[in-house]
């Protein structure tokens, strides 16, 4: 979805109004469609966030997004683009998919569902989604680099 | 052909429910006991909301993940080639049933057939015995830990103190990306196929289980004490909870090589196992494999 998002928006094709200034979540989830065509969440933790990295801090840029819901963290070049932008990292529990669904209230729409269930972009009204830790603020302060530098090994 | 009580697509769809639903108890009992201990309080949390969700996922009946993974098989016993068909009809029935997130593509075109199927799956290793049962294990196995893989054809020079090494940094090195706290699975011997195979099914020995080779055992409590001495944590974000437990299995290699595989499982490791004999079928998630 990272790579559609950015190929339409350079082509000057039409992306989803609500993408910009909008909260990114890390998640392929498991959805079930109803019989009138609504879409419900079964489950729907967090990704491993790295795999965005080469993509990232151009999507941040470009859709001006507010904050970043994943696990594990983000290279530095995704960091820079975060504090340009006044973007936060919010770590979610990985695996805690049938919890964090819950607060996906409602989904509102989907785009690009021929990329896959997984890869494509889901639109969702939340509540109380979490819980969530801030892991990279907006000065570019990490939570993983802190824990990182302070491993032991032996 | 070997005829079994009870059709073994029915067997495979009732294990594909049973792993991605419910964790294993051994696991389970672990995250409660290092819950107790931990001291760093967004460890805690994250545990916390861990078995929160483990608890709703088995109520409700829904996967704990939403990366049910690739389903691997391990099929051993008395079989015969049909076993692969039903298998894979299981599979198919469950993703749609259960469901499970279509995850299988193609390699180079990335294209989802949506059904975890396509060239090569689903993935069953064979092992023939002259028992009067088959058991077929499943280990649903998720992306973000499976991608942290790592194989070393190390020197025999470098020796248990050279594996240890490879082992800890391989897994501080993936942080929490794999979703820690983490099982390690880690093969030692054999050549480098067999011993990648080797450390994702040491995942299927339970973790309270006494490993009976005691060299290994001692590699175990070594590399398991070091881990979660590091400060790594739940999902990398600092505490002393990284690893649930550490299995190692080995096999004889050449003179000349020590290979070293680390698979690592997320807190998420799931499987289950299905004996069928002729007076019905026996499903468990401690897995005697």
């Amino acid at each position: 979805m990272h790579i559609r998002a950015m190929e339409y928006a350079k082509e000057g094709k039409g992306i989803p109004e609500d993408l910009y200034e909008s909260v990114l979540f890390h998640c392929g989830p498991i959805m079930v469609q109803r019989d009138d065509g609504s879409w419900s969440v079964v489950a729907a933790g967090p990704t491993t966030s790295a795999r965005m990295n080469k993509l990232e801090p151009e999507f941040i840029r470009r859709f001006k997004i507010r904050a970043v819901i994943g696990k594990g963290g983000m290279s530095k070049d995704t960091i820079d683009a975060m504090k340009e932008v006044g973007c936060v990292y919010l770590a979610a529990t990985g695996g805690a998919a049938v919890s964090l669904a819950e607060g996906l209230r409602k989904c509102t729409g989907v785009d690009w569902l021929d990329l896959g269930m997984a890869e494509a972009m889901w639109r969702f009204d939340t509540d109380k989604f979490g819980p969530l830790v801030v892991a990279i603020d907006s000065n570019g302060n990490s939570l993983y680099d802190k824990v990182n530098a302070s491993l032991v090994r032996p | 052909m070997i005829k079994l009580p009870e059709p073994v697509e029915d067997v495979v769809y009732n294990l594909l429910r049973l792993a991605n639903t419910k964790l294993p108890e051994d696991i389970g009992w672990a995250m409660e006991a290092a819950s107790g201990w931990e001291q760093n309080q967004i460890a805690y949390t994250q545990l916390g909301a861990i078995m929160d969700n483990v608890k709703k996922a088995e109520h409700s009946g829904v996967p704990m993940c939403q990366d049910t993974g690739i389903p691997v098989f391990y099929v051993k016993g008395r079989f015969d080639s049909s076993i692969g068909k039903a298998i894979a009809k299981a599979v198919e029935r469950a993703t749609k049933d259960i469901p499970l997130r279509p995850n299988t593509v193609d390699p180079i075109t990335r294209e989802n057939c949506g059904l975890n199927l396509g060239p090569g799956m689903p993935i069953i290793h064979y092992i023939p015995t002259d028992d009067d049962f088959t058991q077929i294990t499943v280990l649903p196995k998720g992306a973000g830990s499976e991608n942290m893989t790592r194989l070393a054809m190390l020197n025999p020079a470098d020796g248990i103190e050279g594996v240890k090494k490879f082992v800890i940094d391989s897994v501080l090195d993936a942080g929490g990306r794999p979703c820690p706290p983490t099982i390690v699975g880690v093969g030692i011997g054999g050549t480098s196929d067999v011993c990648v195979s080797m450390a994702k099914e040491a995942l299927l020995i339970p973790i309270d289980e006494e490993n009976p080779d005691p060299v290994l055992r001692q590699l175990e409590e070594d590399i398991f004490v070091a881990l979660n001495g590091s400060g790594l944590g739940p999902m990398g974000l600092g505490g002393s909870t990284t690893s649930l437990g550490v299995r190692i299995k080995k096999c004889a290699c050449h003179t000349a090589s020590l290979p070293v595989a680390v698979n690592i499982g997320c807190w998420a490791t799931r499987r289950a196992s299905a004996k069928i004999t002729d007076n019905g079928v026996e499903y468990s998630q401690g897995v005697k494999f």
